[in-house]
């Protein structure tokens, strides 16, 4: 079972001193996979990607059930590390340093690299405290400075209208689009770098949906997105660059507006236009 | 091409496909009437068959662009078959417009027969030049039924041909009209009507153009020649 939030498994240890409350991250991160391989077990996932997710800009991955698009993603907060048995190869680098050492500190990895889950997960407490615990972990605020932070991170998943007269309301309460607006206010919350989103929209009705790629379009200016889609109409409509992933392999990668009007590959052809199998 | 995992919309990519071919086959058939009638004196046995064929293209072109309006509404294609729709419905205008051409020809015939000594010209230099059209415009629709990016290159270079077979035309008449005044009317519903044949190249090249569209995925509209070629060889 996947783990609701990577936030809630963050010890003591891992806080932070408050740094100050300006919105925007102020590095560039940009992820630069290499010959990355990924085993479950004896069973290889992924086979030598080379990738780079650009700053600022939506990543999207696409491809059949299996093809090792989610387990991509989830390498790159080293999610898989929760899970023995899971190992990966090669390098991802980020902030200029190779994630998968051994001396990454996962704690402060997954705050920099936020994710965000197929079906909404809210914490069963109030939608005040969804976005003050994952906070709180890794900085001491004032009660004024976390009022402002939860304002500033549902304000940002553009919802606070919505909810700011009901914040010390149960976030389970909300509907299902709200729910997952939430967890991305959540994830925003701890001012990551980097938003991984694994099929974000796939539990919601066609209206939360465009409200979510509404969101990612804005988040963008900010943040640096990687998302998983079985939509490849959601790809081609938020996405930057398109990902093709199939048997683990990276099959191509390309601007968004190439892939879908023009790949290169007969194989990315053939999915995009349906005829799979 | 490899089948889509949904057969109905190969089916309908199928139907739009089929019927460009089917309409392009009615607009031939209408450029022969006016070859025909660049010919012959026999207005009577066509003029109803001329407006039929008419009315058939354009009952056409607006099915057909319905059902691609359909195809993009419900499907959402993607790369090529998207190219594809989009080709069509720029196709279809294309044949349109040639039919319309073709049914000008058809109708301002007789007017062009006014004088003897510009029987010869009619006969030989216009039909000829309407016939290099009409098969210009046949290959170009066999390249699209192939999909075939070096055939339709090679369209797009048979058009400068037309130009200058109408640049020779015109220059005759100017010469005919300027020696004697009283072919100046037939001569200029002749101009009129080698003006509409190099209309009708001007489509089968956009087709052309349009073919290469759909296998390179290059806009290859106001391209040189050369670069077309390059294009194509590319592949």
């Amino acid at each position: 079972m996947r783990m609701p939030m990577s936030l809630i498994d963050v010890p003591i240890a891992a806080r932070q001193t408050a740094s100050p409350a300006d919105a925007s991250p102020s590095t560039a991160p940009t992820i630069a996979i290499r010959n990355l391989d990924f085993f479950y077990g004896g069973f290889q996932a992924l086979a030598h990607i080379d990738l780079d997710v650009a700053e600022r800009e939506v990543t999207a991955f696409i491809g059949p059930s299996g093809c090792g698009k989610s387990t991509l993603l989830r390498t790159l907060n080293r999610m898989y590390s929760l899970y023995p048995g899971q190992r990966a190869t090669g390098e991802i680098r980020f902030n200029g340093a190779n994630i998968l050492d051994a001396s990454t500190d996962l704690n402060l990895l997954r705050a920099k690299v936020g994710m965000v889950f197929q079906k909404p997960t809210p914490f069963p407490m109030s939608i005040y405290e969804n976005i003050a615990f994952g906070v709180r972990l890794y900085e001491r605020l004032s009660a004024r400075r976390m009022d402002e932070r939860v304002e500033w991170a549902l304000a940002k998943a553009a919802m606070w209208n919505e909810v700011k007269d009901k914040l010390h309301q149960s976030g389970m309460a909300l509907s299902g689009g709200q729910q997952q607006r939430l967890c991305i206010a959540r994830a925003i919350a701890v001012r990551p770098e980097v938003l991984l989103l694994d099929e974000p929209t796939s539990a919601l009705d066609p209206i939360s949906t465009a409200r979510i790629e509404e969101l990612i379009s804005e988040l963008k200016a900010d943040y640096t997105i990687a998302i998983v889609t079985h939509n490849m109409q959601q790809a081609a409509r938020v996405s930057d660059r398109t990902a093709y992933m199939y048997l683990g392999e990276l099959v191509e990668f390309g601007n968004t507006d190439q892939i879908f009007l023009k790949p290169a590959r007969k194989e990315t052809e053939d999915y995009i236009t349906g005829r799979f199998g | 091409m490899t089948e889509h995992t949904n057969k109905q919309f190969d089916a309908e990519m199928e139907s739009i496909r089929s019927g460009v071919l089917a309409m392009g086959g009615i607009v031939e058939r209408q450029l022969r009437r006016a070859i025909g009638a660049l010919e012959r004196d026999d207005d009577n046995a066509r003029s109803a068959a001329v407006a039929a064929d008419e009315a058939a293209i354009n009952q056409l072109q607006v099915a057909i662009d319905q059902q691609c309006a359909q195809i993009i509404a419900r499907r959402q294609p993607a790369a090529v078959d998207l190219r594809m729709v989009l080709t069509v419905s720029k196709i279809v205008n294309d044949l349109e417009r040639t039919g319309d051409e073709g049914k000008k020809i058809a109708y301002k015939a007789a007017e062009t027969r006014g004088s003897e000594r510009l029987a010869r010209m009619r006969h030989y230099d216009v039909s000829r030049a309407l016939d290099h059209a009409t098969t210009m415009l046949r290959h170009a629709l066999d390249a699209f039924a192939r999909l075939d990016a070096s055939a339709a290159a090679d369209i797009v270079a048979r058009d400068a041909e037309i130009d200058a077979a109408f640049a020779s035309i015109l220059r005759q008449l100017i010469s005919y009209m300027m020696e004697d005044p009283r072919t100046i009317t037939p001569a200029l519903e002749i101009v009129f009507v080698a003006k509409s044949i190099e209309r009708i190249g001007d489509h089968a090249k956009n087709i052309a153009e349009a073919v290469v569209q759909v296998v390179m995925g290059k806009d290859v509209r106001h391209a040189s020649l050369d670069e077309i070629r390059a294009e194509v060889a590319r592949r």
